[in-house]
């Protein structure tokens, strides 16, 4: 393999874990603090028990998303140094304050782990609360410093120089608005669909079924609201990316030529010798609709783009089908759940509505990926839209296609390890919390 | 603003070495502790540690993130020759902070699994010390030769040499000495207590061997150690200071009391050998083969990254500093 390919899979691979872990811790702690809110309020012991399982569940997804997180910020160095010489200085400050809002986190996390039984109850909750507060805008944060790197501003380019920097002006570039919005309520649905899932599948199995049953409420409302905001916030990305990175966008769509009338292309394989889609389904016009509001206006195709600057096309395609496949489906499901809330309350015992949320457990986690995928391969061959490329910033030591299989190694273990932990929870249910 | 950033790097730096060493000496100690005793240890050590471990470890964020927006050339400089070591520091963290949370939050505690998550925390915390060390010193040793034609030249002996490396064993036995002490302050029981002190002492001992060891190496490898550090008056008074403060808190430890001061007395000890070395080699970071080095006065960014990440670190001390006391406090009130 060679050395730029292994890096450019490894960062992959980190992040891929990363998002997984972080995104859970994320929006798990947010669940803990209703369900300890409904336990103050109605002394019902099975909140206390849903909260106390969930905190162990925070603290081992925290944990994990920790080290990982850890390894990510010495990663942009070790295989990125050229990058991050450049662009440490411009794209930090969301990094700086970033590392501010972990360490309330922590501190957060710290009392509300071992404050049990110690801390004033209203207290102890607010310390819940700040733990998701402050990792929602770590989250935010985060994703503006990668929204820079798809439309850097906040610098002058001249001859090969960056002057005039500025990091605030980085910091609220142009995509992070759009982007911080839909990968926050990504988070939520996809962690809401998980949650939820396995709550669900205990249902089934008729476990514990009032502890299970709460749970799943708790988590299916937000992953339900978030599933139907999604597709809208998804257009907002869509529009933003069509301005900023029209060689995304057309990646995205596989849309080869430029035309009036543009045709939106579902499915398909794309063929880059060809420039042509073969299989797919074309609506007439709703590609010029979705980014004009028109269904008139020519959109930019790749052949407006040098090829030399195009990102792989049918990664880029594919995995936007995938992100908006699930992305349609959930919203669906989204719908199913509050209709039955609010008008079909028998439907919450039929097993094909247990069914259909287990199927879901991992849906929110593939189309999670799948974005990233979109916006990541979408930037080729740039690391920095259109002044640095991917292949100017990575590290000048060999050998690292070793280091790529040896983190590969070590995210398997430790995915192998958090289920089995996770599985080892969930068996317990019964023993610690059925009282 | 300058210095406040850099301030708040040594600052971040000399934290990290306390708090987080504090940690990694609790996995030194338990690695050298008889199998009878090891339980009991590691109970007491997690009761002290448990609430306040993450919090620890986020001064090392804290640093990394520093040094990428405020220096990224000296970052990345250090990112391309200690690839290797930086790696391996990094399995560590990933091994010890997994196995610490692992152990506690499995929900069934078998002995075999408990044993596997021990054994990873155990070594592990005497690896990643270990390699800090070995980073710290590389960066001093002068062996970094970015005109290396070789792998090896360029990738690992920049790290792999006699003073590196023994900078990383004294580093490894000043986190046992910092956790010994800490954990002297946690015990309730009389004859536990006896047993942290010898373990505190049989540290300190080994610290000073270890200091010998990279004094030597120091002689060896052709790094001034000894000019540098006693070369001049703050050197010299930083090294008097902590030699007095050994003294003393070896009086006050036999005598038993106080347990707040003796942990204090330790914390300066640390900051003092910090300081010296820091102050000596000020404002250098990265030291090079051919003698050229890196400085933080001059491989800073530009333009307003300086002023924005100062008024960013000083705004987020606001926060931080206070909950972090309060957290520290809360959690030392309920020992009583
Ligand atoms: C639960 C996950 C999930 C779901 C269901 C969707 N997305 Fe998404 N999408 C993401 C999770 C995600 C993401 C992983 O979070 C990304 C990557 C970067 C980002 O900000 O969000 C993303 C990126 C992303 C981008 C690229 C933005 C850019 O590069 O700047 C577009 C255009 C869309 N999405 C559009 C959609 C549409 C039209 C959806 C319709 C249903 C949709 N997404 C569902
Ligand atoms: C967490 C979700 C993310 C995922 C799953 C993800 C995924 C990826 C993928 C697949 C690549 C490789 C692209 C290629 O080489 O074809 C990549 C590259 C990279 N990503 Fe991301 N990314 C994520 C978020 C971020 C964030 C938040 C940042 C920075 C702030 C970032 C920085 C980078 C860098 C520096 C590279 C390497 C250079 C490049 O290939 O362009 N990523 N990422
Ligand atoms: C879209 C991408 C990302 C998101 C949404 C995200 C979010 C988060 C969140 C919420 C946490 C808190 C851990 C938890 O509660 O489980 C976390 C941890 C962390 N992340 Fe990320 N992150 C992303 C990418 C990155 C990147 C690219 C870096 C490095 C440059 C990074 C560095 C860190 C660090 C250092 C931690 C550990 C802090 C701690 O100990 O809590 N993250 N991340």
């Amino acid at each position: 393999m060679d050395d730029f390919i292994a890096a450019r899979s490894q960062m992959a691979l980190s992040l891929g874990f990363h998002i997984i872990y972080s995104c859970i811790g994320m929006v798990m702690p947010v669940f803990m603090a209703i369900s300890h809110y409904k336990w103050i309020k109605t002394k019902d012991p099975i909140y206390k028990n849903i909260t106390i399982a969930w905190s162990k569940g925070v603290a081992i997804f925290f944990a994990t998303g920790a080290v990982s997180g850890t390894m990510l910020s010495f990663e942009l160095g070790l295989l990125w140094p050229t990058f991050m010489k450049h662009a440490g200085p411009i794209f930090g400050m969301p990094f700086s304050l970033e590392g501010t809002a972990f360490f309330i986190e922590a501190i957060a996390l710290g009392f509300f782990l071992y404050g049990w039984n110690k801390l004033n109850t209203w207290f102890h909750w607010v310390t819940g609360v700040v733990v998701g507060v402050s990792g929602i805008a770590s989250g935010i944060l985060v994703v503006s410093a990668n929204a820079w790197m798809n439309s850097p501003s906040g610098f002058d380019y001249v001859d090969g120089k960056y002057t005039n920097i500025d990091p605030v002006k980085a910091m609220f570039n142009a995509a992070w608005f759009s982007e911080s919005l839909h990968m926050t309520i990504a988070a939520f649905s996809a962690t809401g669909f998980a949650v939820a899932g396995i709550h669900a599948l205990m249902i089934y199995r008729k476990r514990n079924i009032q502890f299970h049953t709460k749970s799943f409420k708790i988590a299916i409302i937000f992953g339900a609201t978030a599933a139907i905001l999604q597709p809208l916030s998804g257009d907002i990305s869509a529009k933003d990316a069509a301005k900023r990175q029209p060689a995304k966008l057309a990646a995205m769509e596989a849309y080869f030529h430029t035309q009036e009338y543009a045709p939106l292309v579902i499915g398909g394989i794309p063929d880059t010798a060809t420039k042509k889609v073969n299989y797919g389904l074309e609506i007439p016009g709703l590609l010029s609709f979705l980014v004009h509001d028109n269904f008139k206006t020519p959109v930019n195709g790749l052949d407006k783009i040098p090829v030399k600057d195009q990102p792989p096309v049918a990664i880029t395609h594919y995995a936007f089908q995938i992100m908006v496949g699930i992305g349609t489906l959930m919203m669906f499901i989204g719908i199913i759940y509050f209709i039955a809330l609010f008008k079909k309350k028998s439907w919450f015992n039929k097993a094909w509505f247990l069914k259909l949320f287990i199927v879901a457990t991992p849906a929110g986690f593939i189309a999670l990926e799948a974005g990233w995928t979109v916006t990541e391969v979408g930037r080729q061959p740039w690391i920095i839209q259109g002044v640095m490329r991917t292949s100017e910033a990575v590290t000048k030591m060999p050998g690292i296609q070793y280091t790529f299989y040896l983190f590969t190694f070590i995210y398997f273990t430790l995915s192998v390890f958090v289920i089995f932990l996770l599985k080892r929870q969930i068996q317990m249910v019964p023993e610690l919390y059925d009282r | 603003m300058l210095y406040v950033v850099i301030l708040f790097l040594f600052a971040a730096i000399t934290l990290y070495f306390l708090l987080g060493g504090a940690d990694f000496g609790a996995g030194i100690i338990e690695l050298f502790t008889s199998t009878d005793n090891k339980h009991r240890t590691r109970k007491t050590m997690y009761q002290a540690i448990g609430p306040i471990w993450e919090a620890n470890h986020m001064w090392l964020i804290i640093t990394v993130v520093v040094l990428f927006v405020g220096f990224p050339v000296i970052y990345s400089e250090m990112c391309t020759y200690l690839h290797i070591p930086l790696l391996i520091l990094l399995l560590g963290i990933i091994a010890r902070g997994t196995a610490f949370t692992f152990r506690n939050y499995d929900a069934i505690k078998d002995e075999n699994t408990q044993n596997f998550y021990n054994h990873m925390f155990v070594y592990s915390s005497f690896v990643t010390p270990l390699f800090l060390g070995i980073i710290a010193g590389s960066a001093l040793s002068g062996q970094i030769d970015p005109t290396a034609k070789t792998f090896a030249g360029a990738y690992i002996f920049s790290w792999f040499n006699w003073f590196s490396v023994s900078v990383g064993f004294f580093t490894v036995a000043l986190c046992g000495f910092l956790a010994a002490i800490y954990i002297v302050g946690e015990s309730k029981e009389i004859a536990d207590t006896k047993r942290y002190i010898k373990k505190a002492k049989i540290m300190n001992v080994a610290a000073v061997i270890c200091g010998a060891l990279v004094f030597t190496a120091a002689y060896f490898e052709n790094v001034h150690l000894a000019n540098w550090i006693f070369g001049n008056k703050i050197g010299v008074t930083v090294v008097v200071l902590a030699t007095l403060s050994l003294v003393w808190l070896w009086m006050i430890i036999s005598a038993q009391k106080n347990r707040q001061w003796i942990r204090l007395l330790a914390a300066f000890q640390v900051s003092m050998i910090l300081i010296a070395v820091g102050h000596t080699r000020f404002p250098r970071f990265i030291i090079f083969k051919d003698g050229s080095s890196m400085s933080l006065l001059t491989d800073h960014a530009s333009g307003k990254t300086i002023d924005d990440l100062a008024i960013g670190l000083m705004v987020g001390s606001l926060f931080i500093l206070p909950a972090l006391g309060y957290l520290y406090y809360s959690f030392q009130k309920k020992e009583r």
